[in-house]
């Protein structure tokens, strides 16, 4: 079962990391304005707490947790209310969101504030901080973290699973996490096994890392079994799914979850930050985010203030060059596309990778050859070259039914190898929401 | 400042390096040899029938086919392998022919490119059998011919009768299954006999097709399976006397190694499993031999590989993936 640290079928697109993988991470100036959608995690947008005109101090909430999936917002800079309102998200829309004028003059120190001195706590108690903090996935996802620090009494949990994979091309934020704070790193993983309860952690890294996985290995506590394993460079390595398999070779049962295997999975950098709820007595106000792309002039990871404008983020990286042609939130084979660059970065925005026309996908599509490499490229093992056709055929209910749609990750690897340039993945996203769409009519 | 111009596109936004149009053109390319030692034995017949059948596919195509289909490459493919699949010998406006009929019947009237059932080649073969039977079966013999000398009538007008005065030889298969005698194993490997044009010169065959395996442009399962069945099976009528043909002479001879790796392996036509491409090779193994052995056909690759296209929506439905997170069927949780 250990020598073979891998999955099966997946995709090796070209990594591109090495424009900011050796880049240590820097502290981006303020911006002049923060905005903050009340929704910037799964579940229900956060409920509003302050008004225009309302002076702020960095690291207060403005918005509180709505509901058992939710997450409270803060504060990412001092200043002052000045609208609350419509603003482009990233997710191609507008949402409602609070904007901040940050006071130039503003030191940007937060209020004083009790430290939690984690030891001393109870796993419920630990948990409760973690949910105030505001802390969600940072992978992307942005699911509550102290959900998933709460499993129902029934289960089983024997192992936390710590994903340092980032398999996504491009992306270097959990890569520097881990090589610039890696003690932080620790304390999160010690944390969270305090809270679950788990005797033991396995943190999987891909072997494209070895800084980072020098970096975390060096650190391990001796008092705790803790065990850093070096995984193949396949994407998408980092699926939950991919990841367990890897490295405990189990299978997640089709429709379950990590818990029915006995596995907790937490993305590096969103430990990382329940560590920093407890080092510094800050909520989930500032993100490393990985700026980068031949469309950036200067590559970087910076850390950032959430709310900050992507706009504001790529002119503090020497703005966008000539070439550019497309802004993408997340890494290119899961991100989203953003049209309007004044969207702010959220707590799940990874990175922002700037393609040029040359890489972006052509748009001429050609007939299904029925080549088979879709199936090939499947890592959850669907017949992507089956489902197509009966997407382009609005059979959404059959595509559920009998071949498995809901097992589908969207993680893109039928689209990114089919020759004939058909979007498979989008075709998927689309069956899904017109199956919602008609299960629950508004 | 002016903002360069943004697009918003779906994720994935990277793209694989393998694009359609690319992998029909480096099978083209990859044809190119095969071709050329058809040119080498047969002499400018060859060049010349091939021409022939890949105009007579690529007209038809660029006219009613989908708009700028022919750039896709399929066409040419079917064009030229259908030239490598008729005797050197055969007047051109029916290898033109034949290839418009792959083209119009085999592929167009489906709706194009990915939705035949069948190998347009084949059926423009097996269309010009019914209807030239003689023709499709005259084997020019080459011995003591100058090289620059045509294979047999080709500038014959349509419908009138080719000129009787060309040699002609019978192909191995033909040999052994009607007048009993076998020929040398090695001539059929390094091509010096009479047949089709491109069934000859194996090696070569076996040379571009693993070219093309390599570059995952053609399931490497199909083939094999082809050989080893055939081998396989072919060997077990040797050893027990049923047939005179030993398992070499089986797969040396007639269209198999064209078939098996070129007709076969089209992605259009074959499965998308990888066990079922395994079904489908064994298949068309199993029909192969027993065409040639009790057929009244000395040649069954053809007839074999058309056969089993028909089962091909039956074989991927048969073998769909196991989804991972699934025992067995009916048990995900």
């Amino acid at each position: 079962m250990r020598n073979a640290l891998r999955f099966r079928h997946g995709v090796h697109p070209p990594d591109s990391k090495t424009l900011t993988e050796s880049l240590r991470t820097k502290r981006m100036p303020f911006p002049d304005e923060v905005v903050l959608p009340l929704s910037q995690h799964a579940g229900n947008p956060a409920k509003l707490l302050v008004q225009v005109g309302d002076h702020i101090e960095r690291g207060d909430m403005i918005a509180a947790a709505d509901g058992f999936i939710s997450a409270p917002i803060h504060a990412s800079a001092s200043g002052v209310v000045e609208e609350i309102g419509l603003w482009p998200h990233p997710n191609g829309g507008y949402q409602d969101a609070v904007r901040i004028r940050v006071d130039p003059y503003s030191a940007q120190v937060p209020r004083a504030r009790l430290l939690p001195e984690w030891e001393g706590l109870s796993p419920k108690e630990l948990v409760d901080v973690v949910r105030d903090a505001g802390v969600v996935g940072l992978g992307g996802a942005a699911f509550p973290t102290y959900v998933k620090l709460m499993p129902r009494e029934d289960t089983d949990i024997e192992v936390l699973v710590v994903n340092g994979c980032e398999c996504e091309p491009y992306l270097t934020t959990d890569h520097r996490t881990m090589a610039d704070f890696p003690e932080r790193v620790h304390l999160g993983i010690r944390i969270m096994m305090k809270c679950l309860g788990v005797p033991r952690a396995l943190i999987g890294i891909e072997k494209n890392k070895p800084d980072a996985i020098e970096a975390i290995r060096k650190t391990c506590p001796d008092d705790l079994d803790v065990e850093v394993l070096p995984l193949t460079v396949k994407y998408p390595q980092g699926a939950e799914k991919m990841l367990i398999k890897a490295l405990l070779d189990r299978e997640v049962p089709s429709g379950g979850l990590p818990l029915d295997v006995g596995v907790v999975v937490q993305n590096v950098a969103s430990i990382a930050t329940i560590a920093e709820a407890f080092e510094t007595g800050l909520p989930l106000i500032e993100r490393i985010v990985t700026v980068t792309g031949e469309g950036v002039a200067k590559p970087a990871n910076l850390i950032v203030p959430v709310g900050t404008k992507l706009i504001d983020l790529i002119n503090a990286c020497g703005g966008l060059t000539k070439k550019a042609r497309e802004v993408v939130l997340g890494g290119p084979m899961m991100g989203t596309a953003v049209s309007n660059l004044d969207a702010p970065v959220l707590k799940g925005t990874t990175g922002v990778v700037v393609l040029t026309a040359r890489q972006i996908r052509a748009q001429r599509q050609y007939p299904c050859i029925r080549c088979g490499h879709c199936l090939d490229a499947c890592p959850v093992f669907l017949n992507p070259q089956k489902l197509g056709n009966l997407a382009m055929a609005g059979r959404h209910q059959e595509m559920q039914d009998e071949h498995h749609l809901r097992d589908c990750m969207l993680c893109g690897c039928c689209s990114y190898v089919c020759p004939s340039n058909i979007p498979l993945s989008q075709l998927f996203g689309a069956s899904r929401a017109a199956l919602k769409r008609t299960a629950a009519p508004a | 400042m002016s903002r360069p111009p943004l697009v918003v596109t779906a994720s994935p936004h990277l793209a694989g390096p393998d694009s359609t149009p690319r992998i029909m053109w480096n099978v083209v390319g990859s044809l190119v040899p095969v071709v050329a030692i058809a040119t080498y034995y047969f002499g400018p017949s060859a060049l010349l029938v091939v021409t022939a059948a890949t105009l007579g596919a690529v007209i038809p195509e660029h006219f009613f086919g989908k708009r700028g289909s022919l750039g896709d490459g399929s066409a040419a493919i079917t064009g030229i392998l259908l030239g490598l699949t008729l005797p050197a010998g055969i007047p051109l406006w029916m290898a033109f022919l034949g290839g418009a009929f792959s083209i119009a019947f085999g592929k167009i009237v489906f709706g194009g490119l990915g939705q035949n059932p069948f190998n347009p080649a084949l059926l423009g073969r097996a269309f010009l059998q019914a209807a030239f039977p003689v023709a499709l079966t005259t084997w020019p013999a080459r011995e003591g011919a100058s090289w620059w000398s045509l294979a047999g009538d080709n500038f014959a007008l349509p419908l009138m009768r080719a000129a009787p005065d060309a040699a002609t030889g019978a192909t191995p298969l033909g040999l052994l299954k009607f007048e009993g005698t076998k020929t040398d194993v090695g001539e059929l490997y390094l091509g010096s006999i009479p047949g089709s044009t491109g069934e000859t010169a194996a090696i070569v065959i076996l040379l571009c097709g693993a070219y093309l395996a390599w570059r995952r442009y053609l399931n490497w399962r199909v083939p094999v399976g082809i050989f080893a069945t055939v081998a396989v099976f072919s060997g077990l009528l040797y050893v027990t006397d049923v047939s005179d043909a030993d398992p070499l002479f089986m797969l040396g001879s007639g269209g198999l190694v064209i078939g098996a790796v070129y007709m076969a392996t089209d992605m259009v036509t074959s499965p998308v499993t990888h066990k079922g491409a395994w079904i489908f090779a064994i298949g068309i193994g199993f029909l192969v031999v027993v065409i040639r052995v009790w057929g009244g056909l000395a040649e069954g690759v053809q007839y074999a590989i058309l056969l089993m296209n028909a089962l091909v929506p039956f074989i991927n439905r048969a073998t769909q993936p196991k989804v991972f997170g699934t025992r067995r069927e009916g048990t995900a949780a």
